[in-house]
């Protein structure tokens, strides 16, 4: 007995020791701060699949133009918790942030800038020669009181409608048909209905919101839509009340365990051909390449009816925060994922497309290419549920309202009533 | 309460040298009540691993077949891609999250047993005060206070990684490890401690002496659990750990959620894996609840 | 003076490592976090001070508290704690029971009904997405398909996708995980039992029955009331398992620890802090009565 309770302690010791050892052997580490430039630490959300193939392309491209400088992977995966972006807001109000990180462009930038927690980099938009580079739609978006404060690496699209042909075809539909407004595209969900299939797959809050986008910016028009966002068009407006109604209408034909699916299993449903339709940005492409279909005969995309010749938009960006302990080297790294090559490396291996004109995208998917296209001749808006036309605090709200009231909690006058309270002020 | 009173009622004081039959002789008959209790302990285990298997068949699904709704059926096709995918993410950071869970379960463990020790068995004026503000720490909302815990372990330079993971899991242990040990002993007759405080033993070698060697079954579950929760703690890893020397918690969100379209398979096998270590700490500590393991204990 | 101090002296100098480390990272942090709480930081340009902040003393806990949504978030919570405790002690204590005389294959047992523990909920709380899928019918998947499966057609059932009681559905998989703690748990207590005090009472004619009912649950009470408080403190930091299995946004699983994560990432500081402190003036209420009524039996 002796020895067993002897042994035990033994043991806890030993780890005490072990403990401190490593406590010694590691403190060192932290004190890196060593010649500015030297190395750059990269915060992103890109941890796994093709958003870390692309990260990986684009380190490549960074290791060759800037050789002097250590790339350091600060990839914190969202998801579960979600403590990646808590980790984020946390360490820039303690006053460590990372030499850069990643953040979706425009309004979601917003708290940062209040907070004094970015800097301005429109002097290196100049110093790399991006104002010309980038679509003036884009620039426009991202500039805040004359200044810019982050630099984008990629686009995404958000308003596609992704199809299964052979659902249609059984429906009596034809798969080739346009849908210029909402209301022709109700009809054809109709008869996907008496078809027996889900007309319209959907998925969990923030899909919900993502259709909401889509439906508003169909219902009301570029200029009312964008003027959602800066006061100019009434929330609590008929024009809004019509948009909402029409989203109800929608809802009443999507699929009732919505909120236990995230957009994979959604889009999956139109993969497997229990679905018709489903409204998700065009990253939704991965997942019909990953199941092996090719389209046009095993799917079909299009932009959300209403909104032909609008590209709405998001892009991921990167900052340079206040307070960076490698300033210089942080710069670098903006201008590899500004760069041209950088910018077709990372785009290419993502599936998203560059936010440049002028990169080299000939070896592009037949989507990405289709898209580049409409970036490049569409009128650009900001997506609201990936954070492109507000701030965090008022898409929170949204989402709250809008659980609300596709859960049954709420009815839509409520619904239009939060709705408008979340952007009051 | 009634502990108390069951031991008073004449049943004496169960002191170090009263022997006992360490294993209960078993009988070898057929009985109805032994054949429904095995029945019961089988049709649970059906229930506890029902979500297991899908787990497993899932983690052996290529992309396009690990979907909801073809979650109880077996793979179209069995891959093993998955498994060497998850273990090529995951090996790393198993060793450092051993590195970081047995210290900070042994020596919350060892912290626990003397304050649950003095706490029920040595007591002083306050001592239940005392109690409860330990133990209040267990409710400390983590969500809340990270921004000034943040500063504060940066102010204190405590490095990141492996030193500030040991360190946390240890001092938020202590509540719950002070629980355990605290309320286990008060089952525990009061009278051994009188008898080794006539006999002049001091409160350590009392402790040493007579309290540790009866403590192992705490032991276990404070393990058992110690290990668990620092196992399997994200949120700590999160903030004070980054992929290159963080624990696996850290490598597994990052297989399982990095990436807009989630793998499911290569999740799955992942979250399996991870979860060996604990289960094979689960059958060692195990062996230690067999069977009068007190007296068995008390006995050597 | 002199006396007390002799007696108090060394208990309190075993507790002081505790005490010290415990009051910098619980009492420390909660008073920072009850700072917050009591000033009008909404934005994140007012929590880097880029604009004044002022005191607005409680306003921020009336507001909360005042809000239809909170309100639903509170009793969600109440749902989901009673549920989780009655679970997990009632399938603990039951396995308990069972194992609690040797078996064939006890380890076997013991490591299946622990090793949903191991189970880390950042990936695999997708196969419990899945499983508590709420169609019905035709569409079914996950364990309303089961039910189909094996004919038990009507337990079907929306799961959490009930804006009243979904929240109860999130209790199942906390259940199946923690279940097998309180096993241990009250397996670890029933070892400790000495042996002479089941065999005092079967001579004193006691059948199987009244022995476990007037000796062995009394002396459990201390163990139960571990088991309690450790589960009720797992059932306010179910933050992660309700967020790995539904999402933030989602009405029917709002419980205060999402909502205090929305505030938070809205960068409205002031309201996370002041669901913190309700978070934990709740717990207060809750178990300081009951450590004290206790205590003072205990003292009887």
């Amino acid at each position: 007995m002796r020895k067993k309770t002897s042994l035990v302690l033994g043991a806890g010791l030993a780890a005490l020791a072990l403990a401190l050892t490593s406590c010694s052997s590691a403190a060192p580490k932290q004190d890196s701060t060593g010649a500015a430039g030297s190395e750059v630490e990269v915060f992103t959300w890109w941890a796994a699949g093709s958003e870390k193939a692309g990260l990986d392309a684009l380190v490549g491209v960074f290791n060759t133009q800037h050789p002097d400088v250590k790339f350091v992977n600060g990839a914190v995966a969202g998801g579960a918790g979600s403590a990646a972006k808590d980790l984020l807001q946390s360490r820039l109000q303690a006053g460590d942030p990372p030499d850069t990180f990643q953040a979706h462009a425009g309004a979601e930038l917003q708290d940062y800038i209040d907070a004094a927690q970015v800097s301005d980099v429109s002097a290196l938009y100049d110093t790399f020669g991006l104002r010309n580079a980038f679509p003036k739609d884009l620039v426009d978006r991202l500039t805040v009181d004359g200044k810019i404060y982050s630099v984008p690496s990629n686009i995404h699209r958000a308003n596609v409608v992704w199809a299964n042909p052979a659902v249609l075809t059984a429906a009596g539909l034809d798969p080739a048909a346009k849908y210029a407004t909402l209301d022709e595209w109700f009809v054809a969900l109709d008869k996907v209905k008496a078809s027996g299939k889900t007309p319209l797959s959907l998925a969990t809050t923030w899909t919900q919101v993502h259709l909401l986008e889509t439906v508003l910016l169909s219902s009301l028009g570029v200029d009312s839509y964008n003027g959602l966002w800066d006061g100019k068009t009434d929330w609590k407006g008929a024009d809004v009340k019509k948009a909402l109604e029409a989203f109800a209408k929608l809802i009443s034909y999507t699929n009732t365990d919505r909120d236990g699916l995230d957009w994979p299993d959604a889009t999956q449903q139109v993969i497997d051909g229990k679905a018709a339709f489903n409204v998700m940005g065009d990253w939704a492409e991965a997942a019909f390449a990953g199941a092996s279909k090719k389209s046009p005969t095993d799917y079909i995309y299009f932009p959300v009816p209403g909104t032909d010749g609008v590209f709405d938009f998001l892009a991921d960006s990167f900052t340079l925060p206040v307070g960076a302990k490698h300033e210089a080297a942080a710069k670098d790294w903006l201008q590899t994922i500004s760069s041209a090559e950088g910018q077709a490396a990372f785009n290419k291996a993502k599936g998203s497309i560059p936010a440049r004109t002028d990169a080299n995208t000939s070896d592009f998917s037949e989507y990405q290419k289709s898209a580049i296209k409409a970036f490049a001749s569409d009128k650009i808006v900001s997506s609201l549920a990936h954070g492109a036309a507000a701030p965090v605090a008022k898409l929170n709200k949204v989402a709250d309202a809008t659980s609300k009231f596709t859960t049954g909690a709420s009815n839509l006058d409520a619904f239009q009533a939060e709705l408008a309270a979340a952007f009051a002020g | 309460m009634t502990a108390v009173d069951a031991s008073a009622a004449g049943l004496g004081p169960v002191g170090p040298s009263v022997a006992v039959p360490a294993i209960r002789p078993t009988k070898s008959r057929f009985s109805v009540g032994r054949t429904l209790r095995f029945a019961l302990m089988i049709f649970f285990v059906l229930v506890v691993l029902t979500p297991v298997y899908v787990l497993v068949v899932t983690s052996f699904k290529g992309a396009g077949d690990a979907t909801p709704a073809r979650a109880w059926a077996l793979p179209e096709l069995w891959v093993m891609d998955n498994w060497v995918g998850a273990w090529n993410a995951l090996a790393p950071s198993i060793g450092r999250s051993f590195l970081i869970v047995v210290p900070s379960a042994i020596i919350s463990a060892f912290l626990g047993s003397m304050n649950g020790y003095v706490l029920s068995l040595w007591t002083f004026r306050g001592a239940n005060l005392v109690f409860t503000l330990i133990l209040f720490g267990m409710f400390i909302p983590y969500q809340a206070v990270m921004i000034p815990l943040l500063q504060l372990m940066l102010g204190a330079g405590v490095p990141s990684g492996v030193p500030a993971l040991i360190l946390l899991h240890v001092i938020y242990g202590i509540p719950i490890t002070t629980l355990i040990f605290r309320n286990y002993y008060q089952t525990i007759p009061g009278e051994l401690v009188e008898a080794a405080r006539v006999d002049g033993s001091g409160m350590l070698r009392t402790f040493w002496s007579i309290i540790l060697p009866i403590s192992i079954p705490s032991f276990v579950v404070v393990l058992i659990w110690q290990f668990t929760n620092a196992w399997n703690d994200y949120l700590f890893a999160v903030f004070f750990s980054s992929s290159q020397n963080g624990p696996v918690t850290l490598a597994l969100n990052n297989l399982a959620n990095g990436a807009l379209l989630q793998d499911y398979g290569i999740s799955m096998a992942g979250a399996l894996l991870a979860s060996l270590p604990p289960l094979v700490v689960y059958i060692l500590l195990g062996k230690y609840f067999v069977g009068g393991l007190m007296s068995g204990s008390v006995k050597g | 003076m002199r006396k007390r101090l002799k007696v108090a002296g060394p208990p309190l100098l075993l507790l002081a490592p505790s005490l010290i480390l415990l009051g910098i990272f619980v009492y420390g942090l909660l008073a920072a976090n009850f700072q917050t709480s009591i000033t009008d930081s909404h934005n994140a340009a007012q929590a880097t001070g880029q604009k004044p902040t002022n005191v607005v003393g409680f306003a921020n806990y009336f507001t909360l508290l005042g809000t239809g949504s909170f309100q639903h978030s509170l009793l969600n919570l109440l749902l989901f704690t009673v549920v989780f405790l009655a679970g997990t002690m009632l399938i603990g204590f039951t396995w308990a029971w069972l194992m609690d005389k040797p078996s064939k294959g006890e380890g076997f047992f013991r490591a299946i009904y622990l090793f949903p523990m191991a189970v880390s909920f950042i990936a695999s709380g997708v196969v419990w997405r899945w499983l508590l899928n709420s169609n019905q019918g035709e569409n079914a998947s996950g364990l309303n398909r089961l039910f189909q499966i094996l004919g038990l057609d009507f337990l079907q059932n929306p799961w959490w996708n009930n804006v009243t009681f979904g929240i109860v559905a999130i209790a199942i998989p906390a259940i199946w995980q923690l279940s097998g703690y309180v096993m241990a748990l009250f397996l670890a207590g029933f070892r400790g039992i000495p042996d002479e005090l089941r065999e005092a009472a079967r001579v004193d004619g006691a059948s199987e029955w009244q022995l476990y009912r007037l000796v062995l649950f009394p002396q459990l009470s201390p163990v139960a009331l571990s088991a309690l408080i450790i589960i009720g403190h797992m059932s306010l930091k179910s933050f992660d398992l309700i967020m790995s299995i539904s999402k933030p946004a989602n009405y029917q699983t709002k419980v205060p620890a999402v909502d205090m994560y929305v505030f938070k990432s809205s960068f409205d500081y002031s309201s996370a802090a002041a669901v913190g402190t309700i978070l934990l003036t709740i717990v207060a209420v809750i178990v300081v009565p009951y450590l004290i009524k206790t205590n003072r039996q205990e003292q009887r």
